[in-house]
């Protein structure tokens, strides 16, 4: 067991009070919006997908000290210097000091509009038909995986409620690692409080749901 | 970090992996052209066609691309209603997960360890750092963003807005209502002014 996400955060105690602020400010410092920018350009080339990045991110080692986009602009660099699209003396320097390797697209500023509104869709032709129906129980497997997934560590071993199907999706699990697609069933599983955080918890008459790809489920007898 | 931005930029211009220009587009676009005034319009409609608000609630995606609101990071769109006894509230615990189309750029308050750990466990104290009181017979349901399926929260339409147009309605519709930490109305502007 060598992956860590530090990124799985639901439930985690001692992070202190949620700082709301105001509608328009988006960005908090004048890189910002450039890494931002940088991020969603290099995103378009096709060199990775969204599964990768994510995993990328959530295992940096200092991912706790970082601000968001501290985050996003060094898994970036980590994901081209794995891929040889960059090195360390280019970051260092500013300048480009070995050969481009080819990327399969380029994002001009021309298409900008039609690839955002395009998006990337995950869902894909279902595999088989899907093993659950809304109304029916289901317990979330239990146990740590060597690698990204998507499955919080919160709802682990818990039993909850299929709300909804949403048809078979991109598995993050195995898209992060190169593995390919492998489409499952997507479904929206519902939680009480007790379940999730004990019969002494303080009650907030509350339910969470997460989404949960057919892998993570097991039928409750 | 400043130095840091422009020395990649300047390096993946010079690879030919980037064109500087569309990054221009790019973030003019998050900063004029997608934020929370298409998800505000979203449920300014669904208040007054009750149309609307029943397709948005069967299927968002779509109702929601019939004001081509679509694309990069909410291709599959679900709509959570609020009402007299049920409150949503709308986090992604594992990272940053968010409606860009309807919502724009997430607030940094929504990427954070306070409210990406709390939300789940502790909703009300979440609510509190609003400003934002429930009964305790209000039920909160709280949609952890977990894969790629988007939420965006129908706020309540506030009392005595009968006579308003779309577009006053729409006005009443802040970001925080649409993700479930404020209410319609008259916190619009609270969450304006915070």
């Amino acid at each position: 067991m060598s992956y860590a996400t530090k990124a799985d955060l639901g439930g985690q105690p001692g992070f202190g009070k949620v700082v709301p602020e105001a509608e328009g400010e988006l960005f908090h410092a004048d890189w910002e919006p450039r890494a931002l920018a940088l991020v969603l350009a290099m995103g378009a080339t096709g060199s990775w997908n969204i599964d990768a990045s994510r995993s990328v991110r959530e295992t940096l080692p200092d991912y706790g000290e970082l601000s968001y986009y501290q985050i996003w602009l060094r898994a970036l660099e980590q994901l081209m210097l794995q891929r040889g699209q960059l090195f360390p003396d280019e970051i260092a320097s500013g300048e480009m000091r070995h050969a481009a390797a080819p990327v399969a697209r380029v994002l001009r500023a021309a298409d900008v509009q039609s690839v955002l509104a395009k998006g990337s869709p995950a869902e894909r032709p279902a595999p088989a038909p899907a093993r659950f129906a809304p109304g029916q129980e289901v317990r979330m497997h239990l146990g740590k995986v060597d690698h990204h997934t998507r499955l919080p560590a919160y709802v682990q071993g818990k039993r909850g409620t299929i709300v909804h199907v949403h048809g078979a999706h991109v598995f993050a699990d195995t898209n992060a690692q190169g593995l390919g697609e492998q489409p499952q069933w997507l479904y929206t599983v519902e939680f009480d409080e007790a379940e999730l955080w004990g019969d002494d918890a303080p009650r907030q008459n509350l339910s969470v749901s997460v989404d949960a790809w057919e892998s993570y489920l097991e039928a409750v007898a | 970090m400043d130095l840091r931005v422009r020395a990649l930029e300047s390096v993946l211009a010079q690879k030919g992996y980037i064109d500087p220009a569309a990054l221009d587009v790019l973030i003019d676009t998050y900063q004029t052209r997608i934020g929370p005034r298409n998800g505000a319009r979203v449920v300014a409609r669904a208040w007054v066609d009750p149309a609307f608000r029943q397709w948005l609630l069967a299927d968002a995606t779509a109702a929601i691309a019939s004001l081509d609101y679509t694309g990069r990071q909410g291709e599959h769109m679900v709509a959570v209603e609020n009402t007299d006894d049920t409150h949503h509230m709308v986090v992604c615990t594992l990272c940053s997960c968010y409606p860009w189309p309807v919502l724009g750029l997430p607030p940094t308050w929504y990427k954070s360890a306070p409210y990406r750990s709390r939300a789940v466990k502790d909703p009300r104290g979440v609510l509190a750092d609003f400003g934002v009181t429930l009964p305790e017979t209000t039920r909160i349901r709280v949609w952890d963003s977990t894969a790629e399926v988007r939420y965006i929260v129908i706020p309540q339409r506030p009392a005595g807005t009968e006579g308003l147009s779309e577009d006053e309605l729409a006005d009443l519709v802040s970001r925080d209502s649409m993700i479930g930490t404020r209410l319609a109305g008259a916190t619009a502007e609270a969450g304006s002014a915070a």
